[in-house]
């Protein structure tokens, strides 16, 4: 297992490297020499309007709970789709009795306009 | 001496890089005085535990922990502390004034832990991990285990219409 995983290591190790190195480098060559105008945030050359904290909607909250439970849907349907050429295939039937069931709760969602933004 | 690459102990670097992940990680979260860099640090704590779990051959556990815990109860967290305005400011103190009460408390679950932690004889088991977990997994889901695979379902379910339900409560209030 960890030998599969030695591979991972080594591609995780080699991305957290390059991007590092050229911020340093970058940081090394840059000439420094700060001023007010270049300080400020960068919002697409506009001038930033209030608190950069701001409070998000509710509504976005919605769309968090859906995607957490298909996010543990998907993780339940992997090892299915990964043993699906050595099941019966009534396993796939089940399957997808699993996808309706969670389908309903979307339904119900979609319905009460819960994807519905304004 | 030749230098011996094999002799690198790889796990022991890999524990300790994680534990101070899930430790340090852990520490953040009650010492950071901005609420929403303590969901960052629980993001990182979280990552911590995924490597155990690729320590410990529970490879799918793995991808399964940074999937739903770093990738999706993380985001949630993040996006409640982004509805309140008023968690979201800076330099917020995480101490209250029942600090010194909590204190004796939280010694003694400690304690205890520490206790329990140490009288218990934890069965060690010789078995041989087995290959490829995620296929064995499927096999498992759809046979042995096919009731209690599509309760989940229905589970799922219901907590998709249940927070639907309360969000969408909060929103109509809101808007009202």
């Amino acid at each position: 297992m960890l030998q599969e995983f030695e591979f991972l290591g080594v591609l995780g190790a080699i991305t957290l490297t390059i991007p590092v190195v050229t911020l340093i480098i970058a940081w090394l060559l840059r000439p420094k020499k700060p001023n007010p105008a270049k300080q400020e945030t960068y919002e697409s050359g506009i001038k930033t309007i209030g608190d950069t904290w701001v409070q998000f909607k509710a509504q976005y909250y919605i769309y968090a709970i859906i995607f957490v439970v298909f996010d543990i849907e998907a993780v339940f349907l992997f090892p299915f789709a990964v043993a699906l050429r050595q099941l019966p295939l009534y396993s796939l039937i089940w399957a997808i009795v699993f996808i309706v069931l969670l389908f309903d709760g979307l339904l119900y969602g979609w319905r009460k306009g819960a994807l519905h933004w304004n | 001496m030749p230098f011996d690459p094999s002799q690198i102990p790889i796990v022991q670097i890999v524990f300790f890089v994680m534990t101070a992940c899930a430790i340090g990680g852990a520490i953040g979260v009650v010492s950071s005085p901005n609420l929403f860099h303590s969901a960052l640090y629980l993001v990182l704590s979280l990552f911590g535990v995924a490597g155990y779990y690729v320590l410990l051959s529970a490879g799918f556990l793995a991808v399964v922990q940074l999937m739903v815990y770093v990738g999706a109860i993380a985001i949630l967290i993040l996006f409640a502390i982004m509805f309140a305005r008023r968690l979201m400011g800076q330099g917020e103190n995480q101490n209250n004034q029942q600090w010194w009460l909590s204190l004796p408390i939280v010694m003694i679950l400690f304690a205890v832990l520490v206790g329990v932690v140490n009288t218990v004889s934890w069965p060690v088991s010789g078995a041989e991990p087995t290959g490829d977990t995620v296929m064995e997994l499927g096999h498992a889901f759809l046979g042995s285990y096919l009731i209690p695979f599509e309760v989940v379902s229905i589970l799922l379910s219901v907590a998709l219409i249940g927070g639907i339900f309360l969000a969408r409560e909060k929103v109509e209030a809101e808007e009202a």
